[in-house]
């Protein structure tokens, strides 16, 4: 579980997250949505410790994160897993030199047992004969998912992704999603994921919250969003005509 | 003025980041052999190129200038020597790597920066500092060195090539002049001030890089500063330390 506790950020004298209290729940998939600039992407960095928060406390499993100093964040760091947007994956490494490289800093693991949790990791995200490649000779859809299979090699209790839909097209971002659903249940891990993509919300979402403006609009589960009456939350998930049109008939 | 001080300060503060204790030294020590190979050997044939013409182009313009029966002709191999040892092949080649080299770490490091790899190291709980820049560091500082004695054989090779080829004076009366006056703290000098710009250049040129904000127009601004940067605080260096350990 992690839990934010009235959290505040602002930069250069501009509030980007204003009072912020939500907790995200283990064993499922935790959305943070929002339009662009709404502060989505501060609060997820927040929560992973690369923004310091001005006020407020995040706790993870009851540990107060904000409260620890840099050797303890360590710690706890060594079970967060991230996917980012553009991926991270270092240039000028091969995929298994990626996957491999928190196993090669954290554990003391034989030559043999790396390889083998390299692998499982890399066929566990359907990309086994792509080891060899480099992130430039690899499609949108492969480099997110050498994210994951990076993120999750070190069995992490936390799974962080920032926006992991963009770019691509909307089938490979279904078989994203249902990635990371399925890992999420498959090791039990807190995962939160900062999207705009409504296919993501309606396919995965199991807890969502809804920032506007920096603040926390909304929360709740993605059958609570065809129901809600929340004029910005159904201004921005029912932008089209046809999504409209959808939203009455489910009413 | 602040905003100088604002950057040293951080320059600093990002140099501790750095030396502090590596997580695992046997990657570190992966890490060095590989910059060793794309800082220090990549940079060869630039340096041997422009020392052996900077050697010959000395050589002619000493031939020039101390032309006078009064004047012996090693004296030519002799400045060429100087010129080559105590100047050129650490200063001059250091500059020019600040071009080459410190653009490249800057770029380099300042796009990891705007792609989010280095936060994605930082969440992996790496010191991202230590990890991508100590063995830059210590992979210049063993081998710029090794360059500037390079540069010098090259050359004082090229100005003896220049004497050979056009005749413009007698290949042993250069050979002479070469050994004329030799004093071996010279090379010392030369090495020391080729490890201390190796610093200079890969520290400041990854401050730059690793503080880019922005988009890749921000990564470009990091490498003009980085190149300016290195170059300026190299030559207050070089007054430095030819005043610390005059030859």
């Amino acid at each position: 579980m992690i839990r934010a506790d009235h959290i505040s950020k602002s930069f250069e004298g501009r509030t980007v997250l204003n009072d912020i209290s939500v907790e995200f729940d283990t064993g499922k998939t935790n959305l943070i949505i929002g339009r662009s600039g709404s502060g989505k992407t501060v609060l997820l960095k927040s929560l992973v410790g690369l923004h310091d928060v001005d006020l407020g406390k995040i706790y993870y499993d009851d540990v107060c994160y904000t409260d620890l100093g840099f050797k303890e964040r360590k710690a706890i760091r060594k079970d967060i897993g991230m996917i980012f947007q553009g991926g991270a994956l270092l240039d000028s490494s091969t995929v298994r030199e990626n996957v491999r490289l928190p196993l090669d800093l954290f554990t003391e693991m034989s030559e043999g047992e790396k390889r083998d949790r390299v692998d499982f990791c890399l066929e566990r995200v359907r990309l086994v004969g792509a080891d060899h490649l480099y992130p430039s000779e690899l499609s949108g859809g492969m480099v997110k998912r050498v994210a994951i299979a990076r993120a999750i090699v070190l069995n992490p209790r936390y799974l962080f992704c920032d926006e992991p839909n963009s770019g691509l097209d909307p089938q490979t971002s279904v078989v994203i999603d249902n990635l990371i659903h399925e890992i999420t249940k498959e090791f039990n891990i807190t995962t939160i994921i900062n999207t705009h993509d409504m296919n993501s919300v309606m396919e995965i979402g199991e807890k969502i919250v809804y920032i506007h403006e920096g603040n926390k609009w909304w929360e709740g589960t993605k059958d609570d969003i065809l129901l809600s009456d929340n004029a910005e939350l159904n201004d921005f998930v029912f932008a089209s005509a046809m999504a409209k049109r959808a939203k009455m008939v489910a009413k | 003025m602040i905003k100088l001080f604002e950057h040293i300060g951080r320059y600093f503060m990002l140099l501790s980041k750095v030396f502090s204790r590596p997580e695992k030294m046997r990657i570190y020590r992966s890490r060095i052999w590989f910059e060793v190979e794309a800082l220090g050997f990549n940079s060869i044939s630039l340096t041997a190129i422009i020392s052996a013409f900077i050697g010959a182009v000395v050589a002619l313009q000493m031939a020039i200038t101390l032309e006078s029966p009064f004047i012996p002709q090693f004296m030519i191999g002799y400045s060429t020597r100087e010129v080559m040892v105590l100047e050129f092949s650490s200063t001059v080649v250091a500059l020019i790597l600040a071009g080459k080299v410190g653009s490249n770490i800057a770029s380099e490091i300042g796009t990891m920066r705007i792609t989010e790899q280095i936060d994605a190291l930082e969440i992996m709980g790496v010191n991202s500092a230590s990890y991508l820049i100590l063995p830059k560091i210590v992979a210049t500082v063993i081998f710029f060195p090794i360059l500037t004695l390079f540069s010098i054989i090259v050359g004082i090779l090229g100005g003896f090539a220049i004497a050979y080829l056009t005749g413009i004076m007698l290949t042993g009366d250069y050979i002479e002049g070469l050994f004329y006056c030799f004093e071996p703290f010279s090379f010392t000098y030369a090495l020391v001030k080729g490890a201390v710009f190796a610093f200079i250049i890969t520290s400041i040129s990854a401050y730059c890089g690793y503080y880019a904000k922005g988009n890749s127009l921000e990564v470009g601004r990091a490498s003009t500063k980085a190149v300016v940067a290195s170059s300026v605080t190299i030559m207050i260096f070089d007054l430095i330390l030819t005043q610390i350990m005059r030859v």
